[in-house]
């Protein structure tokens, strides 16, 4: 059987930055996958792809804080906004699914979980609203920056 | 890739995987199944039991009718299966539980998208698949969204046999339902030590 689930790109940031991105991702895999680890000011970042900051993404999400679960939706926004942590020195993993983000004839869709152990566990699922191949990722932290240490990792799943 | 590798002053050391993906050689693409534009099911028949845990990604529509998609394990078609989830459909949430079932659906609540070029996706692990002596367990995350509309859902079911799986049915509930040409799903078997 073909292996798969392959490290792509990895970046750890040495000092805080605002925004965090993958270019020229290969359309050779059938799903990317993107974890990051990290924290937001405001306990939320946003996604945006192939550089598009038109009003083509929305989201349906859901979450729960350990005192009551709540849905909410955005649509015609422009980014994909989840939750990531929002609390200092406690970094949130986030896994983050684009599904067959190199098909030329479809929407994009997103499947995410979030997952902060200070505040909220979370999932979200996420439209772009374009049918053109994914080539570029960019991941831009709420408010503030990312702070040193974070990291950001890209992965590939190709079907047989 | 290659594990993490912590070392000590006495020359031993410990080897780590990665908490976020599998090691290379670990995640196998066993199958892929793509929609034909008028099956409204599909299966993988003869899984191997070289695995420890199997994984299916599906990335569907089914020409706009909005079904659930539901899964059945052997072609088992009786009442035993059971299942739970936590929906969100974008201004509240809810739990729900089912016993006695003949399939364990997921995105019930939303179904696919209506628009022919929204999807609805589905990932779904089947944990211990191969092991005899308990009933299986499933467990998905699957959603779409329609830029206004649409759900989240975040369940698990079981199925009350105790026999390895060797076959996978998804299916909608609607047999009006046909996958589009576009519609993938695909088959991952994950590996243990």
């Amino acid at each position: 059987m073909p292996t798969t689930y392959e490290p792509i790109a990895t970046t750890t940031l040495g000092s805080a930055a605002a925004s965090v991105s993958f270019t020229s991702i290969s359309g050779s895999y059938t799903d990317l996958v993107v974890v990051n680890f990290t924290i937001s000011g405001n306990g939320s970042a946003s996604l945006t792809v192939n550089g598009d900051t038109g009003s083509n993404y929305s989201r349906t999400f859901m979450y729960g804080d350990g005192s009551s679960a709540a849905s909410g939706r955005s649509s015609n926004a422009s980014s994909f906004t989840y939750t990531v942590g929002g609390t200092t020195n406690v970094y949130s993993a986030t896994i983050l699914n684009l599904m067959n983000y190199s098909n030329s004839t479809t929407y994009k869709t997103f499947l995410l979980r979030g997952n902060d152990p200070s505040g909220a566990t979370a999932a979200h699922i996420g439209l772009w609203r374009n049918t053109a191949a994914i080539t570029s990722l960019t991941i831009t932290c709420a408010s503030g920056n990312f702070p040193t240490g974070s990291t950001f990792t890209l992965y590939g799943i190709k079907a047989a | 890739m290659s594990p993490l590798l912590q070392t000590f002053a006495n020359g031993s050391a410990l080897a780590y995987r990665s908490l976020s993906a599998a090691a290379a050689g670990d995640y196998e693409s066993i199958a892929t199944v793509t929609g034909t534009g008028s099956n409204f099911e599909i299966t993988f028949n003869s899984i191997p039991s070289t695995y420890a845990h199997l994984q299916i990604r599906c990335f569907v529509n089914d020409n706009n009718i909005g079904s659930a998609i539901n899964m059945r394990l052997n072609g088992d078609t009786n009442a035993n299966y059971t299942r739970h989830r936590l929906i969100g459909n974008g201004t509240s949430t809810s739990a729900a539980g089912g016993l006695n079932l003949t399939q364990i659906p997921a995105l019930g609540n939303a179904g696919l998208p209506t628009t022919s070029l929204t999807y609805g996706v589905f990932i779904w692990d089947i944990l211990d698949y191969n092991d005899t002596n308990k009933y299986t367990t499933v467990r998905y995350l699957s959603g779409q969204d329609s830029n206004g509309s649409g759900g989240v859902d975040f369940g698990s079911g079981l199925w009350l046999n105790t026999a390895a799986v060797t076959s996978i049915t998804l299916r909608a509930n609607d047999s009006g339902s046909s996958f589009t040409t576009a519609s993938k799903f695909a088959l991952y078997g994950i590996k243990s030590a």
